[in-house]
């Protein structure tokens, strides 16, 4: 079920668009942004409040990769993969994670706290190699600064 | 040297609010072409200036908009959008702008707008540039707040409303018919030209996406005149530009510079040359999906026309560097993957093309390629050209792997008769998923 | 009209249309996949490349995808050349990287539009080495079987059946080659025209699963031309059968009827004629065996005839042969129609309304370019599907001809279309008592019992001509809707009024009629589409006859002691009481059927009728169209059609004009002879003594394998092949190769092109028209313009007390009695019940599920409650014709057992 916050949020964006949805990505988020993935039933509701049929929100939502259509941990990490961190050896990152988390990229931490996932470039290649954990960035990154950083989740 | 995009930008320093904006001159544009200039007056000014789309197709934004149908009979309302989904490879200088001086963004697509008679404009941001949609969130309520945006504009009869919308990933949503269909909320498959943008764009009315970089030129033009504007640049190109250098260099970073700034003078005087101990191979000018570059190249200015015949793109501008201790076959493998994983999957070429090159390019590195090989990436460099492909994604792709079939083949055919990586430590990249 | 060059070889074409439809049209063999020529371009699957040159002096050329590019005069382009050809086989080369390359096994296979293309493009060897990707497959229902290894992802799927068929459960998923094409979760497809996707996907991903449970490739299927008789609208199929059974329905196009596309009770109603329940043998009840053969059931069946008083009660689902002979063997006196009284009525109103009235019947092609359409009592998907789908295109219609012309977009490139529409659509107004699938496209819908329905259809008339009668008491908002729906009917260039029988009401009939005459008068290109019960009530309605109820007194007060029961089970007709005290007064009861139901149970003789796939006949449609179908293969001598039947029975009666028939064409000249209006039939195809070049049109492709064999169980020496003495078909693969007179196209092939639909393109006059020589049928009506208008103005409904009034409620699968014998069909039949308005619910204290008890006619049901909204209160609906529930005539009073007093009189607007 849709929270009425949800709801609340979801007209909003509707009212900004000409048909309801329009609004699907938004919706989309709003949902996501609570439970941190979209899960079946959520797909559902936020079809129905937005005039979609499930297979048509799935269609986009499948699209996008960050609309995560399975459950991910409370903080996720995405590894920018792209040329710069590349060449700046983003890969001993990865490396170190890969161990200190004891999951691959696309798994979560058997206690929930952490998923892992390549990203393509975000965007700060003269700070390579770099990482996102939620909504917070970070750049020239090294490997013993793995411990610390990840410490501030939990 | 005039830098008059990031005049106003200290790293590290919050950017100007609105109140401090208006304090050094800022809407001042936005004044002078609600009170003196029509429309299309606004669109010969910057036709004249020679500005041309700083998103990598260098197209003259004033032609550009001169496709929009104007005037009551138009179909309405127009929009106009804000392309800062930067997302190419390599690129990192419209976060600058974006994080560093909304408001300069939001007074050009106040002129951009008035320019094509738009009510409904969008910033269409990518999802990872947090700050900048906090600044951006902030500085729309601020010029809301102040009359430059919302009904009767400053008392002229215009009226623009303006979103930010977040994308959710998707390197596609950077081309402009693939943004529109995801701020549509659709899949962000492009859409074919014609019908172009400007006659059925964002829900089917007349639209024009222009760059971020693009748009934070139009203040400065319309303040400060064509000829100013064409004056910045050293060669032919017009104003000045956001170059980057990313890689083993020893101060990478994004600097405003003239048009048509040497190569050379970029990576040596302001990304400080080579880190100690890595020479210098070859370097894509613009971004993932342009030609590389080599040493010869190194004294051309970077410009659209010369970076072209040397056989590239100035794309973004933003360069990234190849250096000694890389290995090329990796590089361009870390590079098709990222495109073949970004492909929308419309066209067959693209969608399968695209991952066929990443696992040749994969067999090679591990040293498991074939000479057949190297025949099969080049029938792909020939046929994945413009206009085979249904957008730009896969010809955007073949350009740095055609040119480091040129540049580096003999490192492609090593890595065939030795049977492995020369540059190998101990084990090859591994593409993620 | 243009000049363009191919190769340097000037042709001049159609401007305005693409490239590639173009090159089709010219019989030029360019491959491709996603475009179709229903559903137009999208430029994804970049097959169709050719070269374009500037002008004559650029030698260079660029690659141009041919579907994208418009016709413009002076335009030079190469197909052979060979970069082009280079780019078309790596195209092959690209899609095959996944492609299973697992034809053998592929059902698919030698139909296959992927095999033709990559013979086509001359790519031949693999380059590509690397690990395929894999899908797992869903469970898509009863229809078809979805295997996703082999996708191409051109977007054809989810075009047709999103975007083209309104589907909503089928979509694509993910992106970049990960790309998956089915629905959100497994499930039964919801679209009534899903089958359609075996025949849109140019691969092996959707295929029929009815023809999977006995497959065959085409090449080994004997066929013919068919026509369905699932409904009344007569789409043209082709029937394919092997080893006596009837393997498939694929679409066979009619550029005017059907198009491309048929519905799913159309394409999977077939496999009643392979059901346990078919009769095939004789009966003869009095004598043990009862089983017999073909003259000894002949020789009872005469006697019985001879000895008694005669009537025959005619059928609506047989051809208009068998219902003639039938009405020649008993005497016009004595031929009655076997339907309900009620349907009997309304049918010849319908026909009436088209003979005398001021507009014809639009075909389907025409309605899908209506720009203003307005539906009164119809559930079109429920009644006749395929109309609804052209509606549904419709719908698109004025936002094409003002704002896509506007912008210059040529209308072939559909997404660009598409984008510049959006949701905009045109003007569609439903009035019903039920929703409709069509109600989401609907301008405005208007939900109220029929009576009230044919008040705001008179309004409307009235408003569009005053001369149309008045209709008194409307409220102020009624007045507001009539007025909405008036207005956009003439502002249309092609306004279209469609009703119909379904919902049992003369009321709406005559509504819709003024309706058309109001808009005629005022000088509109109006046009009318009438639905009727079955697929050849119209031709019934044609040969005229008496209503069923005086077939019933005819028997019941001694004027008649003896039936012949042509292809009807009765107990569909009338109560069973009645039928059952009929059927038992008489002495002799002869029926004629395919299969075993309530009514042959009870014959005294019975012979068993060849169904379409055995027989010949002439059906007309709901636009009054005759068309032809073909029997599909030889059967043994003691099945055979109806009308075959009666004339033996007639010629050993020696009656004089059956006796001088020397076979079908005779009949057919008899018919035409006696009925003017008719006399189109003779044209519906070539004679049966047609060849071409001395022989005759095979119904066998020339790769039909196994024929030597395949009776070599039963003897060694293979028999002299059946002969087919009433139409030029053989049943061999012997005969002429080359394109055969369109209304008897067994099958579409072409060398190099193979699947049905592709192949298509060779037998048209230009790519997605007319076929060549024209399509099938002839229009047997032209409105006389003779009609007035109705005054027979309804007052309003009003509920009576501790009664309902039952409405009928139509079901695509499960209100059509032959296709209901299919299993797979059978597996899509809703459970019965009734649906009543939610309000009277409240009233009567039942709730969803629960059982409501009712009688009509002294027939009492029990059926679970559905609620509804639209019902209007004192109202409710039934299912006609669901396996069940037992008939009654709607609408009907049916009478509650429980003392209900509805609210005074509810509120309605007309």
């Amino acid at each position: 079920m849709l929270t009425a916050e949800e709801k609340h949020q979801i007209d909003h964006e509707i009212s900004l668009v000409p048909s309801p949805k329009n609004a699907c990505i938004e919706a989309l988020k709003i949902v996501q942004q609570r439970e941190g993935w979209v899960s079946d039933e959520s797909l559902k509701d936020v079809a129905e409040y937005v005039g979609m049929s499930t297979a048509e929100l799935d269609s986009v939502a499948t699209f996008y990769n960050l609309i995560f259509r399975r459950p991910v941990g409370r903080h996720v990490i995405l590894l920018c993969d792209s040329i710069s961190c590349y060449v700046m050896g983003y890969e001993d990152i990865k490396e170190q994670l890969f161990n200190k988390l004891s999951i691959q990229y696309g798994q979560t931490t058997a206690d929930g706290r952490f998923t892992l996932l390549p990203n393509c470039c975000l965007g700060t290649c003269d700070c390579a190699p770099a990482l996102m954990i939620d909504n917070d960035l970070y750049r020239n990154l090294t490997v013993d600064q793995l411990d610390e950083i990840l410490s501030k989740y939990t | 040297m005039e830098k008059p995009l990031t005049q106003h930008i200290v790293p590290g320093r919050k950017p100007l609010n609105l109140k401090e904006y208006e304090q050094v001159g800022g809407y001042a544009s936005v004044r002078k072409v609600l009170k003196e200039m029509a429309p299309q007056e606004v669109q010969t000014l910057v036709k004249d200036s020679n500005l041309r789309g700083r998103g990598g197709a260098g197209f003259n934004t004033g032609l550009k908009w001169s496709f929009v149908p104007m005037g009551p009979e138009a179909a309405q309302p127009k929009y106009l959008v804000a392309n800062a989904d930067e997302m190419e490879p390599g690129t990192f200088k419209d976060r600058l702008l974006l994080e560093g001086n909304p408001h300069q963004l939001i007074e050009g697509m106040i002129v951009a707008a008035y320019a094509i008679e738009a009510s409904i404009s969008y910033v269409f941001l990518r999802w990872a540039y947090k700050v900048a949609a906090r600044e951006i969130t902030q500085a729309i309520q601020e010029a809301y707040a102040a009359g430059y945006l919302g009904k009767n504009i400053l008392g002229s009869g215009f009226n623009l409303e303006m979103h930010l919308h977040t994308g959710v990933g998707r390197y596609m949503c950077g081309e402009e018919t693939a943004l529109l269909n995801a701020l549509e909320g659709k899949r962000a498959n492009p859409r074919a030209k014609p019908p172009f943008p400007q006659v059925s764009g964002l829900f089917g009315k007349p639209t024009i996406v222009n760059n971020v970089e693009t748009l934070c030129n139009l203040p400065h033009i319309i303040n400060n005149g064509a000829e100013w504007f064409k004056k910045l640049g050293l060669t032919e190109d017009a104003g000045t530009k956001l170059y980057g250098v990313s890689g083993r260099v020893k101060k990478p970073g994004c600097w405003e510079l003239p048009m048509g700034t040497t190569i050379r003078e970029i990576l040596e005087e302001h990304a400080g040359g080579m880190q100690d101990g890595y020479l210098f191979r070859g370097l894509l000018p613009g971004g993932a999906s342009t030609d590389f570059l080599v040493e010869e190249h190194l004294d051309l200015p970077m410009d659209y026309p010369s970076i072209q015949a040397a056989g590239s793109r100035m794309g973004t501008g933003t360069m990234i560097i190849l250096d000694d201790q890389t290995c090329p076959v990796g590089f361009t493998l870390n590079l098709q993957h990222f495109f073949a994983q970004e492909s929308c999957g419309f066209c067959t070429p693209c969608r399968e093309g695209l991952p066929w090159v990443e696992k040749i390019l994969l067999a090679i590195d591990k040293g498991e390629g074939k000479p057949e090989h190297l025949l099969t990436l080049d029938f792909h460099t020939k046929y994945l050209g413009p206009g085979n492909t249904f957008c730009a994604l896969a010809p955007g792709a073949m350009e740095p792997l055609q040119s480091a079939l040129k540049y580096f083949r003999e490192d492609f055919e090593r890595h065939i008769h030795e049977h492995h990586c020369p540059w190998s430590k101990s084990k090859v990249w591994q593409p993620s998923i | 009209m243009a000049t363009i060059y191919i190769d340097n070889h000037p042709y001049d074409v159609q401007a305005g249309k693409n490239l590639l439809e173009t090159c089709l049209t010219l019989g030029k063999d360019l491959p491709y996949f996603c475009w179709h020529p229903a559903m137009g371009s999208i430029g994804a699957c970049r097959q169709c490349a050719v070269k374009v040159y500037k002008d004559e002096n650029d030698t260079k050329g660029k690659l141009f995808m041919s579907c994208m590019e418009q016709v413009r005069d002076g335009m030079r382009i190469s197909i052979a050349d060979l970069e082009a050809k280079e780019f078309r086989a790596h195209i092959i080369g690209w899609l095959m990287t996944n492609h299973p390359h697992d034809c053998a096994v592929c059902d698919e296979g030698g139909a296959c539009h992927l095999q033709d293309m990559t013979v086509m493009t001359g790519h031949n060897y693999r380059q590509y080495s690397f690990q395929k990707r894999t899908y797992r497959n869903q469970y898509l229902g009863p229809f078809l079987n979805h295997e996703m290894n082999r996708c191409i992802q051109c977007y054809r799927c989810v075009r047709y059946y999103k975007d083209y068929a309104g589907g909503k459960d089928l979509d694509v998923f993910a992106a970049h080659n990960h790309l998956y094409f089915g629905r959100a979760e497994d499930g039964v497809l919801e679209s009534e025209f899903s089958g359609n996707l075996a025949e849109v996907c140019p691969t092996g991903v959707f295929t029929d699963k009815t023809l999977k449970q006995h497959y065959t490739r085409k090449w080994d299927l004997t066929s013919a031309a068919s026509v369905c008789h699932h409904c009344s609208l007569g789409c043209n199929t082709i029937a394919g059968e092997r080893y006596g059974t009837l393997r498939n329905i694929t679409n066979r196009y009619n550029g005017e009827v059907n198009g491309y596309f048929l519905c799913d009770r159309g394409r999977f109603g077939y496999e009643f004629v392979n059901s346990p329940g078919r009769i095939r043998k004789p009966l003869v009840r009095s004598r043990l065996p009862e089983a017999t053969e073909k003259y000894p059931a002949l020789k009872a069946a005469t006697s019985a005839i001879r000895a008694g008083r005669v009537i025959g009660i005619g059928s609506p689902r047989a051809s208009l042969e068998s219902n003639y002979v039938l009405k020649k063997l008993v005497g016009e006196d004595n031929f009655y129609h076997g339907v309900s009284d009620v349907d009997h009525d309304l049918v010849d109103l319908s026909l009436s309304i088209l003979r005398n009235g001021p507009a014809r019947t639009p075909s389907l092609r025409e309605v899908e370019k209506a720009d203003a359409v307005f539906i009164l009592g119809e559930d079109l998907t429920n009644t006749a599907p395929m109309l609804a789908l052209a509606v549904r295109q419709s719908v698109r219609q004025k936002p094409i001809l003002e704002e896509v012309s506007q912008a210059k977009i040529p209308v072939w490139q559909d997404a660009a279309v598409r984008e510049l529409v959006q949701s905009e659509k045109g003007p569609l107004f439903i009035a019903h008592y039920t929703p409709t699938k069509l109600d989401e496209l609907a301008t405005q819908t208007f939900f109220d019992s029929t009576d009230t329905i044919a008040r705001l259809g008179f309004a409307v008339a009235n408003i569009i001509h005053p001369d149309s009668p008045e209709v008194r008491n409307i409220s102020e908002e009624g007045q507001e809707l009539a007025q909405q729906i008036a207005d956009a009917l003439m502002a249309a260039k092609n306004p279209l009024i469609i009703s119909g029988t379904s919902s049992g009401s003369e009321r709406v009939l005559k509504a819709a009629a003024n309706i058309v005459q109001a808009l005629v008068a005022r000088e509109k290109a109006a046009g009318i589409s009438l639905v009727v019960p079955e697929c050849n009530s119209m031709g019934l309605a044609l040969l005229g006859g008496h209503k069923l109820e005086s077939a019933f007194e005819a028997v019941m007060n001694g004027y008649a002691d003896t039936v012949i029961i042509l292809e009807n089970d009765l107990y569909r007709r009338a109560g069973s009481t009645t039928i059952d005290q009929f059927l038992k007064s008489c002495k002799q009861v002869i029926a004629l059927d395919h299969l075993h139901n309530a009514t042959t149970e009870k014959a005294d003789i019975l012979l068993p009728a060849a169904p379409f796939s055995e027989a010949d006949g002439t059906l007309v449609n709901n636009e009054g169209r005759a068309q032809r179908f073909f029997q599909v293969h030889p059967v043994p001598e003691e099945i055979q059609e109806s009308w075959h039947w009666l004339a033996e029975i007639g010629t050993i009666m020696a009656i004089e004009e059956i006796s001088s028939w020397h076979g079908y064409d005779d009949i057919v000249k008899a018919i035409a002879k006696e009925y003017p209006e008719l006399e189109g039939i003779t044209k519906t195809a070539p004679p049966s003594g047609f060849r071409i070049a001395g022989q005759r049109i095979p119904r066998e492709p020339h790769r039909f394998s196994g024929r030597t064999s395949m009776l070599a169980n039963l003897n060694v020496s293979e028999p002299k092949p059946a002969e087919d003495p009433d139409s030029p078909l053989s049943y061999t693969m012997e005969g002429y190769r080359g394109q055969p007179p369109s209304s008897m196209i067994p099958f579409f092939w072409t060398p190099g092109w193979n699947s049905n639909q592709q192949a298509t393109n060779k037998y048209q006059e230009e790519v997605g028209g007319h076929l060549k020589g024209g399509d099938p049928g002839v229009r047997l009506l032209a409105p006389a313009g003779t009609a007035s208008y109705s005054t027979a103005v309804p007052q309003r409904f009003v509920p009576l007390e501790g009664h309902l009034y039952m409405l009928p409620l139509h079901h695509t699968f499960g209100s059509e009695e032959l296709s209901n014998q299919s299993p797979s069909i059978r597996e899509r039949i809703p459970e019965p019940y009734v649906a009543i308005n939610s309000t009277d619910a409240i009233r009567m204290k039942v709730d969803e599920g629960q059982l409501l008890s009712f009688s009509i006619e002294g027939q009492v049901y029990q059926l679970p409650v559905r609620l509804s909204q639209t019902i209007p209160s004192g109202s409710a609906g039934m299912p006609n014709g669901l396996p069940g529930v037992p008939f009654a005539e709607l609408p009907a009073w049916a009478i509650l057992n429980r003392d209900i007093k509805w609210k005074q009189q509810p509120q309605t607007t007309f």
